[in-house]
Protein backbone atom coordinates (compact mmCIF):
# COMPACT_ATOMS: atom_id res chain seq x y z
CA UNK A 1 0.00 0.00 0.00
CA UNK A 2 2.56 2.03 0.91
CA UNK A 3 4.77 1.20 -2.68
CA UNK A 4 1.64 2.22 -4.22
CA UNK A 5 1.32 5.64 -2.29
CA UNK A 6 4.90 6.25 -3.35
CA UNK A 7 4.32 5.53 -7.18
CA UNK A 8 1.19 7.39 -7.42
CA UNK A 9 3.37 10.44 -5.61
CA UNK A 10 6.65 9.64 -7.98
CA UNK A 11 4.42 10.40 -11.03
CA UNK A 12 2.10 13.25 -9.63
CA UNK A 13 5.60 14.63 -8.66
CA UNK A 14 7.59 13.89 -11.67
CA UNK A 15 4.90 15.55 -14.09
CA UNK A 16 4.54 18.55 -11.61
CA UNK A 17 8.19 18.60 -11.70
CA UNK A 18 8.21 20.20 -15.24
CA UNK A 19 5.64 23.11 -14.56
CA UNK A 20 6.58 24.59 -10.70
CA UNK A 21 10.30 25.51 -11.16
CA UNK A 22 9.91 28.81 -12.00
CA UNK A 23 6.54 30.76 -10.73
CA UNK A 24 5.72 28.00 -7.84
CA UNK A 25 9.18 28.08 -6.40
CA UNK A 26 8.83 32.24 -5.68
CA UNK A 27 5.28 32.20 -4.81
CA UNK A 28 4.85 28.75 -2.96
CA UNK A 29 2.00 27.78 -4.46
CA UNK A 30 1.02 24.84 -5.73
CA UNK A 31 1.67 21.43 -4.09
CA UNK A 32 3.58 21.09 -0.94
CA UNK A 33 4.62 17.13 -0.55
CA UNK A 34 5.10 16.03 2.94
CA UNK A 35 6.92 13.13 4.52
CA UNK A 36 5.64 12.62 8.04
CA UNK A 37 6.28 10.30 10.83
CA UNK A 38 2.85 7.49 11.10
CA UNK A 39 2.49 9.07 14.66
CA UNK A 40 1.57 12.32 12.95
CA UNK A 41 -0.97 11.50 10.58
CA UNK A 42 -4.07 13.09 12.46
CA UNK A 43 -2.43 15.99 13.44
CA UNK A 44 -0.46 17.07 10.04
CA UNK A 45 -3.77 16.32 8.04
CA UNK A 46 -5.41 18.96 10.51
CA UNK A 47 -2.60 21.24 10.00
CA UNK A 48 -2.35 20.56 5.86
CA UNK A 49 -5.92 21.55 5.68
CA UNK A 50 -5.39 24.80 8.13
CA UNK A 51 -2.31 25.35 5.36
CA UNK A 52 -4.34 24.74 2.31
CA UNK A 53 -7.05 27.30 3.88
CA UNK A 54 -4.96 29.85 4.93
CA UNK A 55 -3.19 29.50 1.09
CA UNK A 56 -4.90 29.53 -1.64
CA UNK A 57 -4.26 27.87 -4.47
CA UNK A 58 -1.68 25.05 -2.27
CA UNK A 59 -2.06 22.08 -2.29
CA UNK A 60 -0.50 19.29 0.74
CA UNK A 61 -0.03 16.33 0.00
CA UNK A 62 0.91 13.48 2.99
CA UNK A 63 2.82 10.40 2.84
CA UNK A 64 2.81 9.18 5.90
CA UNK A 65 4.80 6.05 7.13
CA UNK A 66 7.44 4.94 9.46
CA UNK A 67 10.32 7.44 10.03
CA UNK A 68 13.06 5.37 9.31
CA UNK A 69 11.46 4.28 5.98
CA UNK A 70 10.12 7.57 5.02
CA UNK A 71 14.20 8.42 5.88
CA UNK A 72 15.33 5.63 3.43
CA UNK A 73 12.46 7.02 1.00
CA UNK A 74 14.12 10.18 0.56
CA UNK A 75 17.05 8.74 0.42
CA UNK A 76 16.80 7.24 -2.86
CA UNK A 77 15.51 10.43 -4.34
CA UNK A 78 11.39 10.11 -3.27
CA UNK A 79 10.09 13.37 -4.73
CA UNK A 80 9.53 15.18 -1.27
CA UNK A 81 9.47 19.10 0.22
CA UNK A 82 9.39 18.55 3.53
CA UNK A 83 10.22 15.62 6.03
CA UNK A 84 8.92 15.61 9.64
CA UNK A 85 10.78 12.83 12.04
CA UNK A 86 9.65 11.50 15.28
CA UNK A 87 13.82 11.14 16.08
CA UNK A 88 16.49 13.30 15.71
CA UNK A 89 18.09 9.56 14.42
CA UNK A 90 16.15 9.30 11.26
CA UNK A 91 16.13 12.80 10.54
CA UNK A 92 19.91 12.47 11.14
CA UNK A 93 19.82 10.29 8.12
CA UNK A 94 18.72 13.00 6.02
CA UNK A 95 20.75 15.34 7.16
CA UNK A 96 23.65 13.46 6.57
CA UNK A 97 23.05 12.49 3.77
CA UNK A 98 22.71 16.38 2.48
CA UNK A 99 19.52 15.95 2.11
CA UNK A 100 18.30 18.46 3.88
CA UNK A 101 17.68 22.62 2.69
CA UNK A 102 18.11 23.93 6.52
CA UNK A 103 18.83 22.75 10.08
CA UNK A 104 16.26 21.00 11.39
CA UNK A 105 14.44 21.99 14.47
CA UNK A 106 12.27 20.32 16.97
CA UNK A 107 8.08 21.15 16.57
CA UNK A 108 7.27 18.80 19.31
CA UNK A 109 7.74 16.42 21.58
CA UNK A 110 5.81 12.77 22.56
CA UNK A 111 6.14 10.27 25.10
CA UNK A 112 5.24 6.69 25.40
CA UNK A 113 2.39 5.18 26.72
CA UNK A 114 1.13 1.38 27.34
CA UNK A 115 -2.35 0.70 25.07
CA UNK A 116 -4.74 -1.66 25.57
CA UNK A 117 -7.92 -2.69 24.37
CA UNK A 118 -10.78 -1.05 25.75
CA UNK A 119 -11.52 -3.21 29.03
CA UNK A 120 -7.89 -4.34 29.22
CA UNK A 121 -8.65 -8.20 28.76
CA UNK A 122 -5.48 -9.06 29.87
CA UNK A 123 -5.42 -6.90 33.02
CA UNK A 124 -2.11 -5.28 32.73
CA UNK A 125 -0.85 -2.87 34.87
CA UNK A 126 2.60 -1.78 33.90
CA UNK A 127 5.54 -2.38 31.80
CA UNK A 128 6.82 -5.39 33.59
CA UNK A 129 3.77 -7.54 32.09
CA UNK A 130 5.39 -7.10 28.39
CA UNK A 131 8.06 -9.91 29.87
CA UNK A 132 5.43 -12.25 29.93
CA UNK A 133 5.17 -15.16 27.64
CA UNK A 134 1.32 -15.48 27.99
CA UNK A 135 0.53 -11.86 26.72
CA UNK A 136 0.15 -11.19 23.36
CA UNK A 137 2.46 -8.01 22.68
CA UNK A 138 3.50 -5.94 19.50
CA UNK A 139 6.27 -3.19 19.27
CA UNK A 140 7.83 -1.47 16.77
CA UNK A 141 10.48 -2.75 15.06
CA UNK A 142 14.00 -1.15 16.62
CA UNK A 143 14.66 0.74 13.87
CA UNK A 144 11.41 3.32 13.81
CA UNK A 145 11.96 5.75 16.87
CA UNK A 146 8.37 3.94 19.03
CA UNK A 147 10.49 1.13 18.63
CA UNK A 148 14.19 2.82 20.10
CA UNK A 149 12.34 5.10 22.61
CA UNK A 150 10.49 1.68 23.24
CA UNK A 151 14.05 -0.01 24.25
CA UNK A 152 14.79 2.96 26.45
CA UNK A 153 11.94 2.43 28.25
CA UNK A 154 12.53 -1.10 28.91
CA UNK A 155 15.72 -0.56 29.51
CA UNK A 156 15.36 1.76 32.17
CA UNK A 157 12.78 0.05 34.17
CA UNK A 158 15.01 -4.05 33.54
CA UNK A 159 12.58 -5.35 31.36
CA UNK A 160 13.10 -7.91 28.90
CA UNK A 161 10.06 -7.62 26.24
CA UNK A 162 9.08 -10.90 24.68
CA UNK A 163 7.01 -9.19 22.01
CA UNK A 164 5.14 -10.95 19.41
CA UNK A 165 5.45 -8.75 16.28
CA UNK A 166 7.42 -6.06 15.70
CA UNK A 167 5.93 -3.67 13.50
CA UNK A 168 7.07 -1.11 10.64
CA UNK A 169 5.42 1.75 12.10
CA UNK A 170 3.43 3.10 15.22
CA UNK A 171 0.25 2.98 13.80
CA UNK A 172 0.52 -0.65 12.72
CA UNK A 173 0.50 -1.30 16.42
CA UNK A 174 -2.07 0.72 17.22
CA UNK A 175 -4.20 -0.78 14.92
CA UNK A 176 -3.15 -4.28 16.46
CA UNK A 177 -4.67 -3.15 19.95
CA UNK A 178 -7.32 -1.95 18.24
CA UNK A 179 -8.38 -4.98 16.37
CA UNK A 180 -8.05 -6.76 20.33
CA UNK A 181 -5.15 -8.49 18.61
CA UNK A 182 -2.25 -7.68 21.12
CA UNK A 183 -3.47 -7.49 24.90
CA UNK A 184 -0.54 -4.43 25.25
CA UNK A 185 1.56 -2.32 22.78
CA UNK A 186 3.69 0.71 23.67
CA UNK A 187 2.46 3.78 20.78
CA UNK A 188 2.74 7.53 21.83
CA UNK A 189 0.71 8.78 24.36
CA UNK A 190 -0.99 10.78 21.32
CA UNK A 191 -1.77 7.67 19.23
CA UNK A 192 -3.69 6.26 21.94
CA UNK A 193 -5.82 9.45 21.99
CA UNK A 194 -6.64 9.73 18.56
CA UNK A 195 -8.01 5.74 18.85
CA UNK A 196 -10.49 7.38 20.90
CA UNK A 197 -12.88 4.13 23.17
CA UNK A 198 -11.09 1.86 21.01
CA UNK A 199 -7.82 1.34 23.10
CA UNK A 200 -7.43 2.43 26.83
CA UNK A 201 -3.66 4.12 27.56
CA UNK A 202 -1.74 3.10 30.83
CA UNK A 203 1.08 5.93 31.85
CA UNK A 204 4.50 4.58 33.48
CA UNK A 205 6.87 6.07 35.40
CA UNK A 206 9.57 5.27 32.67
CA UNK A 207 8.26 7.55 30.01
CA UNK A 208 9.94 10.05 31.16
CA UNK A 209 12.91 8.59 29.72
CA UNK A 210 11.12 7.77 26.62
CA UNK A 211 10.33 11.14 25.30
CA UNK A 212 11.47 11.58 21.09
CA UNK A 213 11.59 14.96 19.90
CA UNK A 214 9.90 15.43 16.95
CA UNK A 215 12.17 17.38 14.00
CA UNK A 216 11.27 19.32 10.52
CA UNK A 217 12.93 20.46 8.15
CA UNK A 218 12.30 21.66 4.25
CA UNK A 219 14.28 19.06 2.11
CA UNK A 220 17.09 20.17 -0.25
CA UNK A 221 15.92 18.64 -3.53
CA UNK A 222 12.89 20.08 -2.64
CA UNK A 223 10.60 20.73 -5.91
CA UNK A 224 8.41 23.54 -3.91
CA UNK A 225 11.12 24.96 -1.92
CA UNK A 226 9.05 27.94 -0.77
CA UNK A 227 5.89 25.72 -0.43
CA UNK A 228 8.39 23.64 1.73
CA UNK A 229 9.56 26.56 4.23
CA UNK A 230 6.18 27.93 4.56
CA UNK A 231 4.60 24.90 5.69
CA UNK A 232 7.21 24.00 8.33
CA UNK A 233 6.74 27.69 9.61
CA UNK A 234 3.22 27.03 9.58
CA UNK A 235 3.94 23.88 11.69
CA UNK A 236 6.34 26.25 14.31
CA UNK A 237 3.69 29.40 14.32
CA UNK A 238 1.21 29.46 17.18
CA UNK A 239 -1.79 28.09 15.37
CA UNK A 240 0.28 24.96 14.15
CA UNK A 241 1.74 24.35 17.95
CA UNK A 242 -1.91 25.18 19.19
CA UNK A 243 -3.04 21.86 17.01
CA UNK A 244 0.10 20.10 18.32
CA UNK A 245 -0.73 20.56 21.86
CA UNK A 246 -4.71 19.73 21.44
CA UNK A 247 -3.55 16.63 19.63
CA UNK A 248 -1.51 15.66 22.97
CA UNK A 249 2.14 16.70 22.02
CA UNK A 250 4.10 18.39 24.01
CA UNK A 251 6.16 21.44 22.96
CA UNK A 252 9.58 20.82 22.46
CA UNK B 1 6.82 -33.61 -39.49
CA UNK B 2 6.03 -33.59 -43.11
CA UNK B 3 8.33 -31.85 -45.10
CA UNK B 4 5.61 -30.01 -46.24
CA UNK B 5 4.47 -28.59 -42.92
CA UNK B 6 7.85 -27.81 -42.22
CA UNK B 7 8.25 -25.55 -45.11
CA UNK B 8 5.29 -23.93 -44.63
CA UNK B 9 6.21 -23.42 -40.93
CA UNK B 10 10.08 -21.56 -42.50
CA UNK B 11 7.72 -19.36 -44.03
CA UNK B 12 5.42 -18.38 -41.50
CA UNK B 13 8.76 -17.46 -39.16
CA UNK B 14 10.86 -15.66 -42.28
CA UNK B 15 10.25 -12.57 -41.34
CA UNK B 16 9.63 -11.31 -38.20
CA UNK B 17 7.69 -8.48 -37.75
CA UNK B 18 9.47 -5.57 -35.94
CA UNK B 19 5.89 -4.45 -34.67
CA UNK B 20 5.83 -7.66 -32.75
CA UNK B 21 9.57 -7.87 -32.06
CA UNK B 22 10.22 -4.41 -30.92
CA UNK B 23 7.08 -4.29 -28.27
CA UNK B 24 8.57 -8.32 -27.42
CA UNK B 25 12.29 -7.20 -27.04
CA UNK B 26 11.03 -4.05 -24.75
CA UNK B 27 8.88 -6.47 -22.77
CA UNK B 28 12.23 -8.74 -22.32
CA UNK B 29 14.29 -6.04 -20.65
CA UNK B 30 11.45 -4.78 -18.44
CA UNK B 31 11.33 -7.76 -16.74
CA UNK B 32 14.96 -8.70 -16.98
CA UNK B 33 16.79 -5.53 -16.44
CA UNK B 34 15.38 -4.78 -13.03
CA UNK B 35 17.28 -8.07 -12.30
CA UNK B 36 20.35 -7.23 -13.52
CA UNK B 37 20.19 -4.11 -11.09
CA UNK B 38 19.55 -6.18 -8.46
CA UNK B 39 22.86 -8.15 -9.43
CA UNK B 40 25.07 -5.38 -10.58
CA UNK B 41 24.43 -3.87 -7.22
CA UNK B 42 24.64 -6.81 -5.52
CA UNK B 43 27.70 -6.09 -2.33
CA UNK B 44 29.41 -9.36 -4.14
CA UNK B 45 32.80 -8.96 -1.89
CA UNK B 46 30.62 -9.21 1.28
CA UNK B 47 28.01 -11.57 0.06
CA UNK B 48 29.61 -14.83 1.51
CA UNK B 49 29.75 -13.34 5.06
CA UNK B 50 26.47 -11.69 4.58
CA UNK B 51 24.87 -14.85 3.43
CA UNK B 52 25.70 -17.12 6.19
CA UNK B 53 24.52 -15.11 8.88
CA UNK B 54 22.17 -16.43 11.25
CA UNK B 55 19.00 -13.61 10.22
CA UNK B 56 19.43 -14.83 6.53
CA UNK B 57 19.46 -18.61 6.92
CA UNK B 58 16.80 -18.05 9.73
CA UNK B 59 14.64 -15.99 7.14
CA UNK B 60 15.53 -18.34 4.42
CA UNK B 61 14.70 -21.56 6.41
CA UNK B 62 11.21 -20.03 7.47
CA UNK B 63 10.38 -18.88 3.64
CA UNK B 64 11.34 -22.27 2.45
CA UNK B 65 9.24 -23.74 5.20
CA UNK B 66 6.17 -22.04 5.19
CA UNK B 67 5.89 -21.80 1.46
CA UNK B 68 6.00 -25.65 1.16
CA UNK B 69 3.62 -26.10 3.91
CA UNK B 70 1.40 -23.71 2.12
CA UNK B 71 1.69 -25.21 -1.19
CA UNK B 72 0.95 -28.98 0.81
CA UNK B 73 -2.01 -27.33 2.43
CA UNK B 74 -3.34 -25.71 -0.98
CA UNK B 75 -2.66 -29.24 -2.38
CA UNK B 76 -5.20 -31.14 -0.18
CA UNK B 77 -7.89 -28.63 -0.53
CA UNK B 78 -7.04 -27.01 -4.47
CA UNK B 79 -7.37 -30.04 -6.11
CA UNK B 80 -10.30 -31.21 -4.92
CA UNK B 81 -11.80 -27.90 -5.09
CA UNK B 82 -10.34 -27.48 -9.28
CA UNK B 83 -11.88 -31.22 -9.23
CA UNK B 84 -15.44 -29.90 -8.39
CA UNK B 85 -15.00 -26.86 -10.05
CA UNK B 86 -14.38 -28.68 -13.50
CA UNK B 87 -16.11 -31.91 -12.69
CA UNK B 88 -19.14 -31.65 -10.13
CA UNK B 89 -22.52 -30.63 -10.98
CA UNK B 90 -23.04 -27.79 -8.64
CA UNK B 91 -25.06 -24.74 -9.60
CA UNK B 92 -23.41 -21.64 -9.79
CA UNK B 93 -20.24 -23.21 -10.99
CA UNK B 94 -19.80 -19.88 -13.01
CA UNK B 95 -20.09 -17.72 -9.68
CA UNK B 96 -18.10 -20.27 -7.80
CA UNK B 97 -15.54 -20.22 -10.44
CA UNK B 98 -15.26 -16.46 -10.21
CA UNK B 99 -14.88 -16.48 -6.36
CA UNK B 100 -12.10 -18.71 -6.29
CA UNK B 101 -10.29 -16.19 -8.40
CA UNK B 102 -10.49 -13.14 -5.60
CA UNK B 103 -7.34 -13.40 -4.09
CA UNK B 104 -5.51 -13.35 -7.40
CA UNK B 105 -7.21 -9.78 -7.75
CA UNK B 106 -7.17 -9.18 -4.25
CA UNK B 107 -4.29 -6.65 -2.98
CA UNK B 108 -2.98 -8.90 -0.46
CA UNK B 109 -2.73 -6.38 2.48
CA UNK B 110 -6.81 -6.54 2.25
CA UNK B 111 -6.71 -10.41 2.10
CA UNK B 112 -4.16 -10.05 5.06
CA UNK B 113 -6.95 -7.80 6.77
CA UNK B 114 -9.76 -10.04 5.70
CA UNK B 115 -7.94 -13.14 7.37
CA UNK B 116 -7.91 -11.02 10.79
CA UNK B 117 -11.04 -10.52 10.88
CA UNK B 118 -11.79 -13.85 10.21
CA UNK B 119 -8.99 -15.44 11.99
CA UNK B 120 -8.03 -13.19 14.14
CA UNK B 121 -8.47 -12.94 17.98
CA UNK B 122 -11.76 -11.90 17.87
CA UNK B 123 -12.56 -12.81 14.36
CA UNK B 124 -15.67 -14.66 13.49
CA UNK B 125 -13.67 -18.14 13.90
CA UNK B 126 -10.69 -17.01 15.29
CA UNK B 127 -12.53 -16.44 18.96
CA UNK B 128 -14.11 -19.43 18.68
CA UNK B 129 -10.48 -21.37 18.47
CA UNK B 130 -9.43 -19.02 21.18
CA UNK B 131 -11.77 -19.86 23.67
CA UNK B 132 -11.91 -23.55 22.86
CA UNK B 133 -8.97 -24.42 22.08
CA UNK B 134 -7.04 -21.64 22.91
CA UNK B 135 -5.21 -21.45 19.94
CA UNK B 136 -4.45 -17.60 18.08
CA UNK B 137 -3.21 -17.50 14.71
CA UNK B 138 -1.84 -14.12 14.06
CA UNK B 139 1.56 -13.76 14.55
CA UNK B 140 2.42 -17.10 14.36
CA UNK B 141 4.28 -19.61 11.86
CA UNK B 142 0.92 -21.31 11.45
CA UNK B 143 -0.89 -17.68 10.82
CA UNK B 144 2.10 -17.24 8.13
CA UNK B 145 1.52 -20.65 6.39
CA UNK B 146 -2.43 -19.42 6.46
CA UNK B 147 -1.80 -16.26 4.67
CA UNK B 148 0.42 -17.38 1.83
CA UNK B 149 -2.54 -20.55 1.50
CA UNK B 150 -5.19 -17.38 0.63
CA UNK B 151 -3.26 -15.83 -1.98
CA UNK B 152 -1.43 -18.97 -3.33
CA UNK B 153 -4.35 -21.16 -3.64
CA UNK B 154 -5.83 -19.75 -6.35
CA UNK B 155 -2.77 -20.10 -8.91
CA UNK B 156 -3.16 -24.12 -8.02
CA UNK B 157 -6.97 -24.47 -8.54
CA UNK B 158 -7.27 -22.10 -12.06
CA UNK B 159 -4.02 -24.53 -13.28
CA UNK B 160 -5.33 -27.73 -12.06
CA UNK B 161 -8.94 -26.93 -13.30
CA UNK B 162 -7.62 -26.10 -16.79
CA UNK B 163 -6.09 -29.23 -16.96
CA UNK B 164 -9.47 -31.14 -15.95
CA UNK B 165 -11.01 -29.29 -17.83
CA UNK B 166 -8.44 -30.24 -21.34
CA UNK B 167 -8.79 -34.14 -20.27
CA UNK B 168 -11.20 -36.07 -21.94
CA UNK B 169 -13.53 -37.51 -19.51
CA UNK B 170 -14.09 -40.10 -21.61
CA UNK B 171 -11.37 -42.17 -20.10
CA UNK B 172 -13.21 -41.28 -16.59
CA UNK B 173 -16.33 -42.52 -17.75
CA UNK B 174 -14.69 -46.16 -19.30
CA UNK B 175 -12.72 -46.46 -16.34
CA UNK B 176 -16.71 -45.92 -14.56
CA UNK B 177 -18.14 -48.60 -16.94
CA UNK B 178 -15.33 -51.20 -15.84
CA UNK B 179 -16.53 -50.63 -12.56
CA UNK B 180 -14.36 -47.73 -11.16
CA UNK B 181 -15.49 -45.86 -8.48
CA UNK B 182 -15.29 -42.33 -8.74
CA UNK B 183 -12.67 -41.68 -6.77
CA UNK B 184 -10.74 -44.54 -7.79
CA UNK B 185 -10.67 -43.04 -11.28
CA UNK B 186 -10.08 -39.94 -9.92
CA UNK B 187 -6.68 -41.41 -8.46
CA UNK B 188 -5.75 -43.86 -11.34
CA UNK B 189 -7.31 -42.17 -14.49
CA UNK B 190 -7.97 -38.69 -14.10
CA UNK B 191 -4.86 -37.99 -11.85
CA UNK B 192 -1.84 -39.23 -13.78
CA UNK B 193 -3.29 -37.69 -17.19
CA UNK B 194 -3.64 -34.15 -15.54
CA UNK B 195 -0.45 -34.67 -13.93
CA UNK B 196 1.42 -31.32 -15.38
CA UNK B 197 -1.08 -29.57 -14.72
CA UNK B 198 -0.73 -30.03 -11.12
CA UNK B 199 3.00 -30.25 -11.12
CA UNK B 200 2.64 -26.47 -12.77
CA UNK B 201 0.04 -25.02 -10.82
CA UNK B 202 1.95 -26.49 -7.75
CA UNK B 203 5.50 -24.72 -9.12
CA UNK B 204 2.82 -21.59 -9.40
CA UNK B 205 1.01 -21.90 -5.93
CA UNK B 206 5.34 -22.49 -4.47
CA UNK B 207 6.51 -19.35 -5.96
CA UNK B 208 3.70 -17.47 -4.63
CA UNK B 209 3.73 -18.30 -1.48
CA UNK B 210 7.42 -17.53 -1.60
CA UNK B 211 7.43 -14.53 -2.46
CA UNK B 212 3.97 -13.39 -0.11
CA UNK B 213 4.15 -10.62 1.52
CA UNK B 214 1.25 -8.21 2.29
CA UNK B 215 -0.68 -10.58 3.79
CA UNK B 216 1.91 -12.07 5.94
CA UNK B 217 2.86 -9.26 7.52
CA UNK B 218 -0.30 -8.00 7.97
CA UNK B 219 -2.13 -11.17 9.85
CA UNK B 220 0.97 -12.74 11.06
CA UNK B 221 3.09 -9.58 11.87
CA UNK B 222 6.74 -9.53 11.84
CA UNK B 223 9.08 -11.84 14.19
CA UNK B 224 12.55 -12.65 13.64
CA UNK B 225 12.80 -16.25 13.62
CA UNK B 226 8.61 -17.00 14.05
CA UNK B 227 7.18 -15.05 11.53
CA UNK B 228 9.42 -12.67 9.55
CA UNK B 229 10.21 -14.40 5.64
CA UNK B 230 12.45 -13.82 3.40
CA UNK B 231 9.81 -10.91 1.97
CA UNK B 232 9.41 -9.54 5.04
CA UNK B 233 13.16 -9.52 6.15
CA UNK B 234 14.08 -7.96 2.69
CA UNK B 235 11.60 -4.70 3.14
CA UNK B 236 12.91 -4.13 6.78
CA UNK B 237 16.67 -4.67 5.81
CA UNK B 238 15.92 -1.66 3.14
CA UNK B 239 15.20 0.77 5.94
CA UNK B 240 18.40 -0.22 7.97
CA UNK B 241 20.72 -1.77 5.32
CA UNK B 242 19.92 -1.66 1.85
CA UNK B 243 22.83 -3.88 0.93
CA UNK B 244 21.44 -6.72 3.54
CA UNK B 245 18.25 -5.91 1.40
CA UNK B 246 19.87 -7.16 -1.61
CA UNK B 247 21.72 -10.01 -0.66
CA UNK B 248 18.17 -11.47 0.61
CA UNK B 249 16.74 -10.55 -2.96
CA UNK B 250 19.75 -12.28 -4.55
CA UNK B 251 19.09 -15.02 -2.30
CA UNK B 252 15.08 -14.80 -3.61
CA UNK B 253 16.16 -14.78 -6.92
CA UNK B 254 18.24 -17.37 -7.10
CA UNK B 255 16.12 -19.93 -5.35
CA UNK B 256 13.33 -19.04 -7.67
CA UNK B 257 15.39 -19.30 -10.94
CA UNK B 258 16.46 -22.66 -8.87
CA UNK B 259 13.13 -24.02 -8.53
CA UNK B 260 11.64 -23.06 -12.04
CA UNK B 261 14.94 -24.49 -13.84
CA UNK B 262 14.57 -27.78 -11.99
CA UNK B 263 10.91 -27.91 -13.40
CA UNK B 264 11.52 -26.80 -15.94
CA UNK B 265 10.98 -29.67 -18.25
CA UNK B 266 7.33 -29.83 -17.22
CA UNK B 267 6.40 -26.28 -16.79
CA UNK B 268 7.94 -24.02 -18.76
CA UNK B 269 9.24 -25.73 -22.06
CA UNK B 270 5.73 -26.43 -23.74
CA UNK B 271 5.52 -28.68 -26.62
CA UNK B 272 8.55 -28.67 -28.97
Amino acid sequence: MRAWALAALLVVAGCGAAESGGAADTTGDGRVTVFAAASLTEVFTRLGEDFEAAHPGVEVVFNFGGSSALAQQIGQGAPADVFASASPATMAQVVDAGGTAAEPVAFARNRLEIAVPAGNPAGITGLADFADADAKIALCAGQVPCGAAAKRAFDAAGVTPRPDTLEQDVKAVLTKVRLGEVDAALVYRTDVRSAGGEVEGIGFPEADLAVNDYPIAPLAKAGNAAGARAFVEYVRSDRGQAVLAEAGFEAP
Amino acid sequence: MTSIAHRKRRRATGRLPVVLVLPAVLGLAFLLVPLVGLLVRAPWGTLPSRLFSASVGEALRLSLLCASLATVLCLVLGVPLAWLLARGDVPGRGVLRALVTVPLVLPPVVGGVALLFVLGRRGLVGQYLDAWFGVSLPFTTAGVVLAEAFVAMPFLVISVEGALRAADPRYEEAAATLGASRWLAFRRVTLPSILPGVVAGTVLCWARALGEFGATITFAGNFPGETTTMPLAVYLALETDPDAAIVLSVVLLLVSVGVLAALRDRWISGPS
